[in-house]
């Protein structure tokens, strides 16, 4: 899966890291949802698993990501700011 | 992925809105190359401009470090002159310098970081802009405008999330650059205005006058106790002779 962090880039992540990057990713939903989860801790944890994981693809090669990921010093206001004006509307 | 699925859509969106498209498709393909390399232009000025900011913030530690130690040499000679007051005094001044310098080296930190990731960024958009040059240019050549919408579409979609993204990077070094400078600005002028010499702010005051006093005082005694040292030849050098004897640890 090829993912793109904003202001990094993008990754090539195999699918046997997929299960977990999901649960990293509804983590950080979570953050979003709920003031009970570290936005900051979440939004690292899942951005470094992808780091860790992927592999660069070449400068040259124009593919589109399958997904796209907040910038790393991302706030809360940033992503709610992306999404526009629906907000985070639960499911 | 349901919230970064919307996110990507909107993201993708929103970069592919600003590829304008023109009447004859393969005209919007040198159109979008004129684009691309002004956003390189652009990138390349974003990173010397952070780099400039990141500069200026250096200098402006080194100075604040130097004000600082200078305090530090004023307090020693106060304490030294029996004068705790002054160098308590000395030392307060100091702490309040350190917040500001450590605070200046989060910024620093920052900063450097974004610069990194911005060259990183101009270097990937300079291959792909010339990956994408070679395709544009086998496009025109190869097909007819009609047959060339799809291979137009492909090599659009492939770069226009790059240009979204790098795009988004500049704009958000610029707003922290914009927003440093405004801070930079009031430190340099504290520093040009020599206010900081005695770090209130103020005129030299009382205090900061009885510091340099101390410290030029003792500087003097320091000189007279090594003249009368040279003169008397024999003068007593008690912190050289209780050095340990060699043979302590050979047993």
């Amino acid at each position: 899966m090829l993912i793109r962090i904003l202001g990094e880039g993008q990754f090539i992540v195999p699918d046997s890291e997929l299960p977990e990057i999901n649960r990293l990713d509804l983590q950080l939903e979570a953050a979003l949802k709920s003031s009970e989860v570290n936005f900051r801790q979440a939004l690292d944890a899942l951005l470094d698993k992808v780091r860790s994981v992927g592999v660069r693809p070449p400068d040259h090669e124009m593919e589109e990501s399958q997904v796209i990921l907040p910038f790393a010093d991302a706030s809360e206001d940033d992503i709610r700011d992306m999404l526009g004006d629906e907000g985070l509307v639960p499911g | 992925m349901g919230l970064w699925q919307r996110f990507t859509l909107i993201f993708k969106s929103k970069a592919n809105k600003a590829l304008d498209k023109a009447e004859d498709p393969r005209e919007t393909l040198d159109y979008s190359y004129e684009k691309q390399l002004e956003l390189l232009q652009k990138v390349r000025r974003g990173v010397a401009d952070v780099a400039t900011s990141r500069k200026r913030l250096e200098l402006q530690i080194t100075q604040l470090q130097q004000q600082s130690d200078k305090l530090e040499g004023q307090a020693k000679a106060a304490l030294a002159g029996g004068r705790e007051d002054l160098a308590r005094e000395a030392l307060t001044r100091r702490s309040g310098l350190a917040t500001q310098i450590s605070d200046l080296q989060v910024q620093h930190a920052q900063l450097a970081d974004q610069e990194e990731k911005l060259v990183a960024a101009s270097q990937r958009l300079q291959a792909k802009v010339e990956a994408f040059r070679t395709k544009k240019e086998t496009i025109k050549a190869t097909y007819s405008a009609a047959e060339a919408q799809t291979k137009i579409n492909e090599a659009f979609s492939g770069i226009s999330e790059e240009l979204g993204d790098v795009g988004m990077a500049i704009q958000r070094a610029e707003d922290k650059t914009a927003q440093l400078q405004a801070r930079g600005q009031a430190i340099d002028e504290l520093l040009a205005s020599g206010a900081l010499d005695d770090a209130t702010g103020t005129s030299k005051d009382s205090i900061t006058l009885e510091l340099e006093q101390m410290a030029s005082g003792n500087d003097v005694e320091t000189q007279l106790a090594a003249m009368k040292a040279e003169i008397g030849g024999s003068a007593p050098a008690p912190a050289i002779e209780s050095a340990p004897a060699p043979d302590e640890h050979q047993a």
